[in-house]
């Protein structure tokens, strides 16, 4: 009877991920039901870093010259079968969704897709999924094991990383031919600009802006509030913003403590993706747009009158801390 | 060049969600069905590859219903043959892939969307890369194919990565890879003549065992805190002191 869970590090810049660390101090937590034990496995160009947030928990590392989705799911597999362990854990980032899906494949294995809760049922897991972009929540469990889950990045609590000892080498030589498709850059974002899908303020806009240049006034706030910009589709479609910050069922999905919503209708393509965010504030001249429906706090008007006046407000009232 | 796209059916994004009477699966019964929307970015792309180097693009679907006006659709758009696997029983990525593995051959080049809308799962690339034997590139916002050789951008968090490999491949295409193009009457009329299968298959018996549909507890929103600029004092205050968002 398989046991126990590996946990997959994603590490970028030499630095473990959030969604890493959720799923390490989930896996954590649940096997103190489950039993077994838990080890992380780190892989890639950046894998040797990994030791930096691996706490007490056992380390393996397989480096690799460029990422391969497909080399790093035959590593977790073959840690899987090494550690005859149950479970696979991986944050579901955009890599992280990859390399589930592949180890799911190599495995032959029931996959767990982007999870927002987990619980132990005897020695298998039950999972809260949410399918239809989070219009409804599916409660799933696995046939047999083992099986893979990638973890919802947020939904999880995570513990500050501590540092363990330098991983060890996985026993596994990856296969050349596994090594053919192969991430061979990465640019980062300008420097500043956080991603909606992983800030804890989103502040996105949307047609009711009327000019892409009225954006500005999207970014002034969003500096202010350290928070990172969205748009709806609209936006998108007319070119006024890039995909990376479309908010919705075809978008990211994003749970932050706070989205304020400016010039957005609230089509229900566009609630599907920001709904279970803490609180919603909207900003819309409409007093009927759909988007109050679903905001805590609303503001009927203007943005060119309305987001002016906020960024001033919240530069003072955050200054003055 | 047999090249391959694998087109999903989910339900059109208006559609509201209601629990089936089983109160563990979804009650579509009254849902309008569309072809998955990233899945049109992968017709797109097979269609421009056909162009580029030649060769014929299939579409497939597994599925229990008769989803051939939207195949019939695809033909329209540029694709040569279509094929529906018709199913009856619950399906997951693993049985999907199973099916089209072994109904359509070796291609030199797959294109898939990058997940469906309505299981949002993602799976189905990895699947039948594995069982077909080809390397994956997945959730690429821009392709390139050359000289038997891609490079294509993925976003992530915070960044874009350059994903370089050759064919033959299996992609998984996001927004942003290509402009779908709309069909001419034209093209709609001779897709009529366009050779459309359909073949009765079992998918495997499923992985997953559904215990639980839930619906999101309603928001209480409406409550609006005034108009216009003068009211931004006051929804300061309210973030700062009452939701503490902050
Ligand atoms: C298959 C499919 C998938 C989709 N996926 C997504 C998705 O992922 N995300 C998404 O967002 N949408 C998605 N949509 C699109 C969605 O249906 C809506 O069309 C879109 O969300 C509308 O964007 P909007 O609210 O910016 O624009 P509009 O609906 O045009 O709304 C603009 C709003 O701005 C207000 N306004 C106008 N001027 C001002 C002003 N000066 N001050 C204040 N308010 C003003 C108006 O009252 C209005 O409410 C999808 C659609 C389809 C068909
Ligand atoms: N029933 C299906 N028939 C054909 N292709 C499918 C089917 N389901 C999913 N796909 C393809 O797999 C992609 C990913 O779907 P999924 O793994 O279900 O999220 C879709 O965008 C389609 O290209």
């Amino acid at each position: 009877m398989p046991k126990g869970i590996i946990v997959h590090l994603e590490v970028r810049g030499g630095v473990v991920k959030r969604a890493s660390l959720e799923a390490l101090a989930e896996a954590q937590r649940l096997s103190a039901s489950l039993g077994g034990s838990v080890t992380a496995l780190a892989v890639g160009p950046d894998a040797a870093a990994a030791h930096a947030a691996s706490g007490s928990v056992k380390l393996l590392t397989c480096p690799l010259e460029h990422w391969s989705t497909e080399a790093a799911a035959n590593a977790l597999a073959a840690a899987l079968r090494a550690e005859d362990a149950a479970f696979a854990f991986i944050g579901a980032t955009v890599q992280g969704r990859e390399l589930a899906a592949a180890t799911a494949a190599v495995l032959d294995a029931p996959y767990l897709a982007d999870v927002v809760a987990l619980r132990a049922n005897g020695t298998t897991l039950e999972a809260d999924r949410p399918i239809f972009a989070g219009k409804a929540v599916l409660v799933v469990r696995p046939v047999a094991l083992p099986a893979v889950v990638s973890l919802r990045p947020g939904a999880f609590a995570s513990n500050a990383p501590v540092a363990g000892a330098p991983g060890s080498p996985l026993a596994h030589t990856p296969d050349a031919t596994a090594l053919r498709v192969l991430v061979t850059a990465l640019a980062a974002a300008a420097a500043g600009r956080k991603d909606v899908s992983e800030a804890e303020i989103v502040v996105s806009g949307g047609r009711g802006l009327g000019t892409p240049e009225a954006f500005q006034m999207v970014e002034d706030l969003a500096s202010v509030l350290g928070a990172a910009v969205g748009a709806s589709r609209a936006v998108v479609d007319l070119g006024w913003r890039s995909h990376a910050e479309q908010v919705g069922q075809t978008g990211k999905v994003v749970a932050p403590k706070l989205y304020i919503a400016c010039g957005i209708s609230g089509a229900i393509q566009h609630l599907a993706g920001m709904t279970t965010s803490r609180t919603i504030v909207a900003i819309n001249k409409d007093p009927e747009a759909p988007i109050f429906k679903v905001a805590d706090y609303g503001i009927v008007g203007d943005v060119a009158e309305v987001l002016p006046a906020l960024t001033a407000a919240l530069k003072a009232a955050l200054s003055g801390r | 060049m047999h090249i391959l796209c694998c087109l999903a059916r989910v339900p059109d994004t208006t559609t509201r969600i209601h629990v089936a009477a089983d109160g563990r699966s979804p009650d579509l019964k009254d849902a309008q069905w569309i072809i998955n929307p990233w899945d049109d970015y992968a017709l797109e792309a097979a269609v421009q590859l056909k162009e580029a180097l030649g060769g014929e693009v299939t579409v497939v679907h597994v599925g229990p219903v008769d989803f051939q006006k939207d195949l019939r659709a695809a033909l329209a758009k540029g694709a040569d043959k279509a094929l529906q696997i018709q199913t009856t029983g619950a399906l997951g990525p693993h049985s999907i892939a199973a099916l089209i593995a072994a109904h359509c051959g070796k291609p030199d080049a797959v294109f898939l969307g990058k997940q469906s809308v309505d299981g949002d799962v993602g799976a189905t690339g990895a699947f039948l890369g594995k069982l077909l034997g080809l390397p994956v590139a997945g959730r690429l916002s821009a392709l390139t194919i050359k000289d038997g050789t891609f490079t294509a951008r993925r976003e992530i968090e915070g960044g874009v990565e350059t994903v370089e490999g050759s064919l033959p491949a299996l992609f998984t295409l996001d927004k942003g890879v290509n402009e779908p193009r709309r069909a001419g009457l034209k093209e709609i009329m001779a897709a009529k003549k366009k050779p459309l299968e359909v073949v009765k298959a079992e998918p495997l018996p499923p992985r997953l065992e559904a215990l639980k549909l839930e619906l999101p507890r309603a928001r209480q929103g409406g409550r609006i805190v005034g108009t216009g600029a003068g009211a931004v004092s006051e929804l300061v205050r309210l973030l700062r002191d009452e939701a503490k968002a902050l």
